[in-house]
């Protein structure tokens, strides 16, 4: 039962990662577009800079 | 004369060197158009940023200060294929989204704590019924202690701080028995805790708050989108006015950039964006949106001018006498303001099943402890007991049942071409009985139409479209438009109040008023219809009549057909003249029907139908309408309607079908059933629980699974609402 000392900080830990990481997405306004975001996920990725056009 | 776009208004510094502006963009709809507008955009050298928000439909834009004029940002959206206006975020709508991100944060702390201590309560359940030891009991509670008491102490705060608002004001609301449901249970398990006890009820507690917190949030979200959608409705009226601000030098500048005494340009085809006082020039104006009257009105030196009317044929100077905030007709702001007190605080559902809730649970709770008292148990496992009761019997679902409704029923209604302006119009719109419609804008298209194109060979009428090209009137815009013309004739020259004349191959065309074509033998027959605007066409010595006018909405008989057969009552209310409502009511074979009618009469109509019991909707445009909207039970609004009315409607449409208003009551009566349902759910989950907990036999796992089953079904059960019916007429 001694590994509840090593186990339960370290999960605490996780769980406070993944909280830490929600209120940093929150706050650089990753749910400001629920819609938008929903999309760009299927979005194709943006197409290689087009070459000049030869003349 | 020299114009200059003006939008220093709206663009704010973002820091180092950075601008930005934010506009509001029509039609943009799915990801296609967000890639074609970021990537159109950002072609566009020295732009830093050029971010689509699908949600609110809406572009951020950011580029090196001094480069860029933002008027080339609307020119390429245009060029793209999107309209787009300059927007100012009012700080009504910013407020709401801080209060949404709040929520957001605090939902996302209790979502952690839940998970967690939950992780150390189901090792205890199981350990109570196996080998686990006290010492290892307590301490899983105290580490539950240490996560549940400072996550609930910051998640709770919206609701522990709207429960203190309610009990300073000496009233009682939800978040009060939530508040000491909450509160009651932290401070019990600490003291069991304390007591080496078997059950602690962490769990449940901060579990609750999780739950509740997605309906407070969800109602949130609700309330934010109608905050930003009203404000792209402002955007997208795009008032700007022509403002002199040199001799021979004018502006466009946006409405709140004007002050009273200043001088605006009235260009013919313009709509007038202020109050004032022509000074020079003649022209005629068309009124309709303010009085619903279609006739025009002559508009020389002196004459007044109200914000919603249209310049039709002369270019007007206007001296300005209220700008954005006062631009209004006194009666009809007097009219406004009596109705908008008058309008009686509707009980929304949720407030309802709320007032009912507290004291039964109050007392329940209340009760169970006397009652064990009396039965002889110890004050200890008494108020346990009652604790146990306040925690089974809080909210929950109950927090769910309406905003996971309305949340996902607005969604629905938003895709069918409808936008709410306030949360509880659903709940009021399903009651509606009784349709009144203005015409002019509501049933008719704010748009002229020509009405006998078909009697005209199609070359001759082409040749009109491309010669009334040259012309800014609104008669001469619908021809154009009607004929598909694209290229105008060079040299044409436009007579101000006359008509448009050119010569092509030697053969003289002119578009115009009847005597100036010499057509007025012609007209007779064509003036039949009251409301039609006759203009002629003369190619040479063949001459032609064409009869304009606003044209019914497409579906509008499908429409009041549908409604009849859902046996709501309808009616016309129409500030227009008789001849021309009683041509549209005979046309959509509505009987009931007044001209002439001016705002007071509307009210006192729709005064006359509460009295006998009727709930009213009302659906109108003009500036005319604002105070009926807002007297009646519930309103609605096309989007071309005037300002005014569409800050005073509960819902707003867009497009030209009139169908939304069918769709919009089929699926507000939808959600409002939906509603009733989760609140019988959410009551019959406490009938079976209750007398459980009273009993005594509650266990927190019994406790955070009643709980997560009652909000699941609710949750479940409105998703339902996403599948309104398409077919509505």
């Amino acid at each position: 039962m001694e590994i509840l000392v090593i186990l339960v900080p370290l999960a605490l830990m996780l769980g406070g990662a993944g909280l830490v990481a929600f209120l940093w997405s929150l706050r650089s306004g990753q749910y400001d577009d629920l819609d938008g975001a929903a999309w760009r996920a299927i979005a194709d990725d943006e197409p290689p800079q087009e070459a000049p056009v030869e003349r | 004369m020299h114009v200059t776009r003006d939008f220093s208004h709206y663009v704010r510094n973002a820091g180092e060197g950075i601008q930005h502006i934010d506009l509001a963009v029509e039609g943009v709809h799915c990801a296609g158009c967000m890639a074609k507008i970021e990537r159109g955009l950002s072609a566009i050298p020295d732009v830093t940023l050029a971010r689509v928000n699908l949600t609110d439909r809406r572009v951020a834009l950011e580029w090196k200060a001094g480069t860029l004029d933002p008027g080339r940002f609307i020119d390429r959206l245009e060029e793209l294929g999107y309209k787009a206006y300059p927007f100012e975020t009012e700080s009504a709508e910013e407020a709401e989204v801080a209060e949404s991100r709040f929520l957001l944060r605090c939902l996302g702390v209790a979502a952690f704590a839940t998970m967690n201590v939950m992780m150390l309560s189901i090792p205890v359940w199981s350990g109570n019924v196996s080998d686990m030891l006290p010492e290892q009991r307590d301490f899983f509670h105290w580490l539950s202690a240490l996560i549940a008491l400072p996550a609930a102490a910051y998640a709770g705060q919206p609701f522990f701080r709207s429960a203190w608002r309610a009990l300073s004001a000496k009233t009682t609301n939800m978040d009060v028995p939530i508040s000491i449901g909450v509160i009651l249970a932290l401070g019990m398990s600490v003291v069991e805790t304390i007591h080496h006890a078997e059950h602690a009820y962490f769990d449940a507690a901060i579990m609750l708050l999780t739950f509740l917190l997605v309906g407070r949030f969800l109602d949130q979200n609700m309330r934010r989108r109608t905050r930003a959608v009203a404000g792209n409705l402002a955007a997208l009226k795009a008032e700007t006015a022509a403002k002199f601000v040199g001799p021979g030098e004018i502006s466009q500048v946006p409405v709140a950039a004007i002050h009273p005494g200043d001088i605006v340009l009235l260009r013919p085809g313009e709509r007038c964006a202020v109050d004032g006082t022509v000074i020079e020039g003649r022209s005629e104006i068309d009124q309709s949106l303010i009085t619903g009257e279609t006739l025009y009105v002559t508009a020389e030196q002196g004459t007044p001018v109200y914000a919603g009317s249209m310049n039709i044929s002369g270019t007007l100077r206007v001296r300005v006498s209220a700008a954005s905030e006062a631009t209004l007709l006194a009666e009809i702001t007097r009219l406004l303001d009596n109705a908008l007190q008058a309008r009686s605080r509707y009980m929304r559902l949720a407030d309802r099943a709320s007032r009912l809730y507290a004291p039964v649970v109050h007392a329940t709770a209340l009760l169970t402890i006397l009652g064990w008292v009396i039965a002889g148990a110890s004050w200890h496992d008494a108020i346990v007991t009652g604790v146990a009761v306040l925690i089974i019997t809080c909210p929950c679902a109950l927090g769910l049942a309406i905003p996971t409704v309305q949340t996902i029923a607005s969604g629905a209604m938003f895709k069918s071409g409808v936008l709410l302006n306030s949360g509880d119009a659903i709940e009021r719109m399903a009651e509606a009985d009784h349709v009144i419609f203005d015409k002019t804008g509501t049933l008719t298209l704010p748009d002229l139409e020509v009405m006998n194109a078909a009697d005209i060979p199609a070359d001759v009428f082409e040749l009109a479209g491309r010669l009334a090209l040259s012309s800014h009137h609104p008669v001469a815009a619908a021809v154009a438009q009607a004929a598909d013309a694209k290229s105008p004739i060079v040299g044409a020259v436009e007579e101000p109040g006359q008509g448009v004349r050119a010569t092509v191959d030697g053969v003289e065309l002119r578009l115009g008023r009847p005597s100036y074509c010499g057509a007025e033998t012609l007209v007779g027959g064509a003036t039949l219809d009251p409301e039609a605007s006759v203009v002629a066409f003369s190619k040479g010595s063949e001459k032609f009549v064409l009869s304009v006018r606003q044209g019914l909405r497409p579906d509008a008989q499908a429409v009041v057909a549908a409604l009849k057969a859902r046996n709501i009552g309808i009616e016309i209310l129409s500030g227009d003249r008789e001849p021309a409502v009683k041509a549209a009511a005979q046309a959509l074979a509505m009987p009931e029907w007044r001209a002439g009618v001016t705002p007071a009469d509307k009210i006192a109509r729709i005064e006359e139908l509460k009295q006998r019991g009727a709930k009213v909707l009302m659906v109108g445009d003009g500036m005319n309408d604002a105070p009926s909207l807002a007297a009646a039970h519930v309103s609605m609004s096309p989007i071309s309607a005037a300002h005014l009315s569409q800050a005073t409607a509960d819902l707003v449409f867009l497009g030209r079908p009139l169908a939304p208003v069918v769709a919009a009551i089929d699926a507000s009566r939808k959600a409002l059933h939906l509603m009733r349902q989760n609140l019988w759910l959410a009551i019959g989950y406490n009938v079976l629980a209750v007398p459980v907990a009273i009993s005594g036999i509650v266990t927190p796992l019994i406790a955070a699974a009643a709980m997560s089953g009652s909000s699941i079904l609710v949750m479940l059960n409105s998703l339902r609402a996403r599948s309104t019916s398409r077919e509505i007429v």
